[in-house]
């Protein structure tokens, strides 16, 4: 830990006037691997390879990218064919065009059509499409939705609420390695004259996982 | 032990690029180490949706080598009624599992 509580953050009940629950203490103990993170960071800010500034912005930067992103690079591929080509045929090349990068990952869409529905998951951790997605979930790095969603997809949709027919294929995506995957969802029906933003609107986190499905105004 | 592995694996590894709808099955093998490859597919028959294109080996990275040569990426899928046999969904559900190239062996379809 950097910094170093000397003051003191207990409350005396009979001072404070009101009866509640004193209010949570930050200070915990670290696990091993924190204090071995922290360890890291130091060292490197020491050593001069990053400094702190470094640090802030990047951890800004991930925390500034949430799934309206997403959302809008759903709109737009409803709107624009050709965009909608580009995304399905090298969708880490697409999303330059909204000034994302996915690094050294790539980016596969996989679109959901009337006979197919795609879910996303990874089994082994907590593979997510960050670059337009932002952080995933908690619920998406659970032990229980990672083991179910592949084992029992379709009991797991139902409690998202997402009920499917039996005609439509369930198709899960366990992403293990270098690829991220993103739910390109089916756009509803009722939604025409809808401008791309209002388009965007209706595109939630879970759709583009594919927990759930775009729902009509 | 992981050297020793992914020496067999290389032997094992091949050549060709597996074409979409290649039938192959994923080694039945449970190598110490770091290992992307789920124990629920190993030993499962499946086929090839794509190739992805070559990437570190993921194994040997994790170990601070270089991760050389880089490994073929697939696409693999497996229907769920073949991954587990008692599978209460439609016969079509499928799983679709990204598949380094020295874990998979072609079939007969």
């Amino acid at each position: 830990m950097t910094e170093a509580h000397t003051h003191d953050h207990d409350h005396d009940a009979a001072d404070h006037g009101h009866a509640h629950a004193p209010p949570a203490k930050d200070e915990k103990i670290h696990s091993y691997y924190q204090v071995l993170g922290l360890a890291l960071k130091e060292l490197l800010i020491e050593k001069g390879i990053v400094s702190a500034d470094e640090i802030r912005k990047t951890i800004e930067l991930r925390d500034s990218i949430t799934p309206a992103l997403g959302a809008r690079i759903v709109a737009r591929a409803w709107t624009d064919p050709a965009y909608k080509k580009r995304l399905l045929t090298n969708g880490s090349e697409a999303i330059h065009e909204f000034g994302l990068d996915m690094g050294a990952l790539h980016l596969v869409v996989v679109e959901n059509t009337p006979s197919t529905h795609n879910m996303i998951v990874c089994t082994l951790c907590s593979c997510y499409p960050r670059a337009v997605l932002g952080l995933p979930p908690s619920w998406y790095k659970s032990r229980e939705y990672r083991s179910r969603a592949v084992r029992e997809p379709r009991k797991v949709l139902e409690e998202f609420g997402t009920h499917l027919s039996r005609d439509v294929e369930v198709r899960v995506h366990d992403s293990t390695a270098d690829i991220r995957y993103l739910v390109l969802p089916m756009r509803p029906k009722g939604t025409e004259k809808l401008s791309e933003d209002e388009l965007a609107a209706l595109v939630t986190r879970d759709c583009m996982i594919g927990t759930s499905v775009v729902r009509s105004l | 032990m992981c050297g020793r592995a992914s020496g067999r694996m290389q032997a094992e590894a091949m050549a060709e690029q597996l074409a979409p709808g290649t039938h192959v099955r994923v080694r039945d093998d449970y190598p110490p180490g770091h290992i992307r490859t789920p124990v629920y597919v190993r030993g499962k028959e499946g086929v090839v949706v794509r190739a992805f294109g070559s990437f570190p080996n993921p194994e040997t990275l994790a170990i601070g080598r270089d991760g050389l040569p880089k490994k073929t990426l697939y696409e693999v899928r497996f229907k769920q009624k073949d991954l587990w046999s008692d599978y209460a969904g439609p016969e079509a559900d499928c799983l679709d599992i990204d598949i380094y190239e020295h874990w998979l062996t072609k079939v007969q379809g």
